[in-house]
């Protein structure tokens, strides 16, 4: 270009060649193929994933726009997951009364509250609160910056947008989790002892000692600390499917809806086995 | 009847001797699916000069831009900034390289969660660590009185009309001093008066500055005014490349039919 004259371009003078002649597409591949989408899904979440991991363990670290999640995931979810968690307190009390009575063991009460919140409903209510609240969430947010080409322009400030917006939320989302669940299994605990003090007096210290005991560490914190692998599921799979949107609106709520629609259903999958794991290695 | 630009050309004359390509595009090729979009370009720029790519709509031009700045990969071919080989470039590694870059994007792609200010800032928070809080606030000031929205500071992008979100865009590109400065469309769908405004700006930045930049455009007005030589671009090839001049004069159907419709 610096010498300013006309160049004569391969392809061109002589004439510029036809395309070159593309064969047409087959009827195979023609046809969506669900079969290649689901492993073209699931490659594409590898490596992806692979992505996120080589961002978050090297620096620089982004602690102000983790601290920016950190908010966002655990103070804006809290009253929702502490509501949720008081509904289900309710609920178990008023359930396990009626069945514990019919089959006289209602001194079972506290430890059968106790044990339903912490380690069955507590983790996995809030799990399914947090995909619904923060999932869609995320999965809206980063697939309106793909659309309008915000992430496009982070990359092009020379700024890594799997280590600045993927890592910092999936980071937030498994330091999180734990920490809500904490807040379900007060909270359900609590107004399920309300629940019953209404129909039968009893101090919220002896529901406390007579629900806890025998019980060990073992018993309660592996299910609540097994939430630390929701929140990667459910940052992973917003994050994935906000940063590969395509299209317009329709791409951002498909995004959206996929983030709590898969995510809910990868974290039930996931609970199945954690369950198992948690039953071998702390019996 | 010389215009402002030959006039401003003359005068920076002397410092075009021993200028080097800054960018190097070679045999450049690009698929999507089975369309094929960019057929074996080649090109390249100097310092302190002004490339601008002509085409029709989907010839390929902003993929030659995402290229080059490493958003999208070739399928062959190499690019070359200062001399090192981009294509395939780790994300970390190629960071470094895109500091010496400047893109302003075709809908100026603001964070749309802050402020004028904040935008213009963010290359500067994540890459100038070195700079205090107020000398970042200085720089910014200072970029945004250069695109002339000093008064905007406190705006949300949203809040600004096109012509202005593209200024606050060119200023946020110009944030960390590029040697390479690439604009997609910057002019697109802007009035005559915001595009004469844009053309007059890029063009004194580029005095000022003497960046090396390519320059995506439809408009064929603005590529005169801003660019020292055009590339035109047809079917994924480079059909010439000159001064407007050269375009004039040349023999090509394709060309006169394209000058003649813009």
């Amino acid at each position: 270009m610096s010498d300013r004259g006309v160049i004569a371009v391969e392809g061109f003078n002589p004439p510029i060649p036809k395309r070159r002649s593309e064969p047409a597409p087959s009827v195979i591949e023609s046809v969506p193929n669900p079969i290649n989408g689901f492993f073209e899904w699931f490659g594409s979440f590898g490596i992806f994933s692979w992505q996120v991991f080589k961002a978050a363990v090297t620096p620089p670290y982004e602690w102000r726009e983790l601290i920016r999640q950190l908010d966002e995931v655990g103070s804006k979810s809290f009253p929702l997951v502490a509501l949720a968690g008081a509904a289900i307190g309710v609920i178990i009390s008023l359930e396990a009364r009626y069945s514990l009575t019919r089959f006289g063991a209602k001194s079972m009460f506290p430890s059968t509250l106790v044990y339903s919140v912490i380690q069955v409903m507590g983790p996995i209510i809030t799990g399914l609160i947090v995909c619904g609240r923060v999932g869609a969430g995320i999965g809206a947010e980063l697939a309106s910056m793909k659309v309008s080409e915000q992430i496009d322009a982070i990359e092009a400030s020379a700024i890594n947008p799997y280590r600045l917006l993927a890592a910092t939320r999936i980071l937030a989302c498994i330091l999180m989790l734990p920490l809500l669940t904490l807040a379900a299994d007060a909270s359900g605990l609590l107004t399920g002892w309300f629940a019953q003090s209404l129909v039968e007096p009893l101090s919220f210290h002896q529901f406390i000692a007579s629900g806890f005991k025998g019980a060990t560490f073992n018993a309660f914190l592996p299910q609540t600390f097994k939430t630390a692998v929701y929140g990667l599921i459910i940052g992973l799979i917003a994050c994935f499917q906000g940063m590969r949107t395509r299209g317009g609106a329709e791409g951002v709520g498909r995004a959206a809806t996929n983030s709590v629609v898969l995510g809910s259903l990868f974290l039930i999958l996931a609970d199945v086995v954690l369950v198992k794991f948690i039953l071998v290695v702390f019996p | 009847m010389a215009t402002a630009y030959d006039i401003a050309m003359k005068e920076a004359e002397p410092e075009q001797e021993g200028r080097a390509p800054v960018v190097v595009v070679e045999n450049l090729r690009k698929t999507f699916g089975i369309h094929n979009v960019l057929n074996g370009i080649n090109l390249s720029v100097n310092r302190g000069e002004t490339l601008a790519v002509l085409g029709r709509s989907g010839t390929g031009k902003s993929v030659l831009l995402r290229l080059i700045i490493g958003l999208e990969t070739p399928d062959s071919g190499s690019i070359r900034i200062h001399g090192q080989n981009i294509a395939g470039l780790a994300l970390d590694r190629m960071g470094e390289i895109r500091k010496k870059m400047g893109f302003l994007f075709q809908h100026a792609a603001l964070y749309d969660s802050l402020t004028v200010a904040e935008n213009v800032a963010f290359p500067l928070v994540h890459h100038r660590k070195d700079m205090s809080g107020s000398e970042r606030g200085e720089r910014v000031k200072q970029l945004l009185a250069e695109v002339g929205m000093e008064g905007s500071l406190a705006k949300m992008p949203s809040d600004i009309s096109g012509g202005m979100q593209k200024r606050v865009g060119l200023a946020r590109a110009l944030a960390l001093e590029p040697e390479i400065l690439l604009l997609d469309e910057p002019t697109a769908g802007l009035d005559p008066i915001s595009s004469g405004e844009i053309d007059d700006l890029i063009l004194k930045l580029q005095l000022e500055r003497q960046m090396a930049s390519i320059v995506v455009t439809h408009d064929l007005h603005s590529a005169r005014t801003i660019a020292n030589s055009l590339a035109l671009l047809d079917q994924g090839n480079v059909v010439i490349e000159g001064t407007f001049e050269d375009l004039q004069e040349s023999g090509i159907e394709f060309v006169k039919e394209f000058l003649k419709q813009s």
